[in-house]
């Protein structure tokens, strides 16, 4: 089906369901209880799901197929994002152009960078991108403050007039689809359970859909191949006629464009943008998004991005109220001893163990979830079946 | 001329801190073959190690002073600093105002330590995997060290002033010819300079003239043979990256009066001392001192309030233009040597 293998077809269904009963799935607990605060069903968590999935499977494209690590895509989310906003304050404010022109301008932009950056690779190449990433960010923050608005970003103003169609009582004009603004959710409550069905989320949701299955096609196509080629030898490349660079390039853009995507997405679904977007940590976020996952697979970046944001969102919000309400059965001196240790790994602190977790997979788990999921099946599922390589795998992941 | 001056000696001063930086990275590159995200991560252990010793000590008791009371008449309790207590009223304060230089003594142990245990625990296994593993393994280390401060000093800058004695401004100027107060400077930057120069010099001096240094310079050539020659390399690599992190360390350690330490000037710093190193040429030490320097002095020049006002923000981007520029058209950086991770 969909001119996929099986096997694609089966993810791919799955990924589509997934996305399209993300409320109900990411909202397992009744309203009110105390387990309330682990949903993740309300449409704001949602919509950065899907748009840092995005954002993760276009990165893939580029370091999962062609090994290429770089550490600065986070400036074409940025300029996709001053595209987008643009595009709302001069042309119109319906997203579909918004979004587009946030793809064209990342995917050009990412070319000007790549066409420079590609000419090294390794570690150079890292460093080339991280600095055209810094660079980018300095000029969004200073140099372009015109285009940029500077340190305090851009946003929708009751005094932009677009071309087309744009509010004509002095208020403030709100992104939307052809009238339907994006904040538009619909409730649904059902017992103790409230489901939020939001727009902007299902918009964000159907380009991530189409995003998901242009990343399988690519990565079964020939052009995958050579990707591939690319990571495992250049050499080899070179002699049998071919060149990598323009491949590398390629790819290159076409993860520059999902990042412009992603970009696009983000105005549309909060219509405003500053340049803390673009600082170079963003662009490890992505990085780490990837490898979490398992970069080079399919569905790894989405898993990635996904339990990176819900950890941004969820494990941030747990203070020591909260803890010492878990902890509440413990002995008094023992609840606080366990709440302080606690303490030490969310709220505030949640990066700390994204930093751990992060190492713990670089360290143990190159493959990242989809690998350790593959692993652990492998060990329970079929267990009679089980190779030789499969228990040195294994018995690797135990040292 | 003087402006001139003004800007070569601001130059200098944030070039050290660059070079330093680069040197360690250097150091761990050129021996282990190793790239270290977590490199801007021990620069601000290092501030920390001023901070902390700082705050050691200027640690205090209070005792009640029967002479003074408050508007009550109940006699006042006030703060005794213990350093006072032990070593008397004058030699305690001096000693506390001393804080930053005495944290080098403190700080040299401690991040010894800390590069032991991160080559044994971590890096040693990555040696064989792809570069792009040990960025980013040592990007996760960084994240987990700069939370870890983050935990303990909180989100805020902490002030950790200069000794009182070196935190005045000198009158360069005069030294050179000038009237009074055409170039002047603050003490602390210029000792910083002197400081990382000798630091730097007594770096060439350990590789060159000892033959410790002499057998790492070999190993850093060809690990292979020097292991057949019956040297345990490893165990002197392992140094080598104790060394790299103490330099890092004492580099952060004196520059902690300049910037406020923050959790953040690791990853603040390592993107700017690795533009640093790949200008000067990976595995290159004269190149990284030599590209730390040039580039403090581009950015600093960069920075003048003409050169601003006829392209603003420039000071912000010079040195990515210069490092994409150097990149571009010499790949292997000033002084690096040709094949070098040229792949």
């Amino acid at each position: 089906m969909f001119g996929l293998a099986a096997k694609d077809t089966t993810l791919f269904l799955v990924v589509i369901g997934l996305v399209i009963f993300a409320p109900f799935i990411l909202n397992p607990f009744p309203e009110g209880s105390a387990m309330a605060q682990f949903n993740a069903g309300y449409p704001d968590l949602m919509q950065r799901f899907v748009i840092f999935g995005i954002l993760a499977i276009g990165f893939n494209i580029l370091f999962g197929l062609t090994g290429y690590l770089s550490f600065g895509h986070a400036a074409f989310l940025g300029v996709g994002s001053y595209a987008a906003i643009w595009s709302l304050k001069l042309f119109t404010l319906n997203v579909i152009p918004a979004i587009l022109f946030a793809i064209i301008v990342g995917g050009v932009f990412a070319w000007a960078i790549g066409k420079i950056s590609l000419r090294r690779s390794g570690i150079y190449f890292s460093i080339l991108t991280l600095a055209f990433a810094q660079m980018s960010f300095a000029m969004a923050y200073s140099v372009l403050t015109p285009i940029t608005g500077g340190e305090t970003g851009l946003q929708i103003k009751n005094t932009d007039n677009p071309l087309i169609g744009g509010p004509t009582d002095g208020s403030i004009g709100r992104a939307n689809l052809f009238g339907a603004e994006m904040g538009n959710s619909f409730e649904l409550g059902i017992g103790n359970w409230v489901f939020t069905f939001n727009l902007g989320y299902y918009i964000a949701a159907f380009a991530m859909i189409v995003a998901f299955y242009l990343s399988i096609r690519i990565f079964r196509s020939p052009f995958g191949i050579m990707l591939r080629a690319v990571k495992s030898n250049q050499n080899r490349m070179n002699y049998t006629g071919l060149t990598p660079k323009v491949y590398t390039l390629y790819a290159f853009v076409i993860s520059g464009m999902y990042a412009g995507l992603a970009g696009g997405l983000m105005v549309a679904m909060d219509t405003q943008v500053g340049p803390e977007r673009m600082f170079w940590t963003a662009s490890g976020e992505i990085v780490i998004m990837t490898i979490l996952g398992g970069a080079g697979t399919l569905i790894g970046p989405v898993l990635g991005a996904g339990s990176i944001k819900y950890m941004e969102n969820i494990l941030s919000k747990i203070n020591k109220d909260v803890l010492h309400q878990w902890f509440a059965m413990l002995p008094d001196g023992l609840e606080d001893v366990v709440v302080e240790f606690a303490y030490i790994f969310v709220g505030k602190q949640w990066h700390f163990t994204l930093g751990i977790v992060f190492m713990l997979v670089v360290i143990f788990l190159p493959g990242g979830l989809v690998e350790g999921a593959q692993r652990v099946s492998a060990r329970f599922g079929r267990k009679k079946k089980t190779t030789d390589t499969t228990d040195n795998s294994a018995s690797t992941s135990a040292e | 001329m003087d402006q001139i001056i003004v800007q070569i000696l601001n130059g200098l001063d944030k070039g050290s801190a660059y070079a330093l930086i680069a040197l360690g990275l250097t150091l761990i590159f050129g021996t282990l073959g190793v790239v270290n995200f977590a490199h801007g991560a021990l620069f601000m252990m290092g501030a920390f190690c001023a901070v902390v010793t700082s705050k050691i000590l200027s640690s205090s008791h209070k005792v009640v002073d029967e002479t003074r009371t408050d508007f009550l008449g109940n006699p006042l309790e006030v703060d005794v600093f213990y350093m006072q207590d032990w070593f008397g009223e004058a030699a305690g304060a001096a000693i506390m105002d001393w804080a930053v230089p005495l944290a080098i003594l403190v700080s040299i142990p401690v991040m010894i330590l800390i590069g032991f245990v991160m080559e044994r625990g971590l890096i040693k296994h990555f040696y064989k995997r792809p570069h792009a593993d040990q960025i980013l393994v040592t990007f996760g280390l960084a994240i987990v060290m700069g939370e870890v401060i983050k935990y303990y000093f909180g989100a805020n800058p902490i002030q950790t002033p200069a000794p009182e004695a070196l935190s005045g401004r000198v009158d360069f100027g005069v030294w050179l010819g000038y009237g009074p107060n055409a170039i002047v400077y603050p003490m602390w930057r210029l000792v910083y300079f002197f400081f990382s120069a000798s630091i730097i010099a007594a770096v060439f001096a350990f590789l060159q003239f000892t033959t410790f240094g002499m057998v790492v310079r070999a190993g850093m050539a060809d690990r292979e043979t020097v292991g057949l020659l019956g040297i345990d390399i490893d165990k002197r690599f392992t140094f080598m990256f104790g060394l790299a992190a103490a330099v890092a360390g004492i580099a952060g350690v004196m520059y902690a009066p300049i910037v406020s330490p923050a959790y953040t000037m690791g990853m603040d710093w390592l993107v700017l001392s690795f533009v640093v190193v790949v200008v000067g040429g990976m595995g290159s030490l004269p190149g990284a001192v030599l590209a730390g320097f040039v580039l403090g002095i581009i950015e600093s020049f960069a920075s003048m309030p003409g050169v601003v006002n006829l392209l603003p923000g420039i000071n912000q981007i010079i040195i990515y233009v210069v490092a994409i520029a150097i990149l571009l058209i010499r790949p292997r950086g000033l002084m690096g040597r040709k094949g070098v991770m040229e792949d």
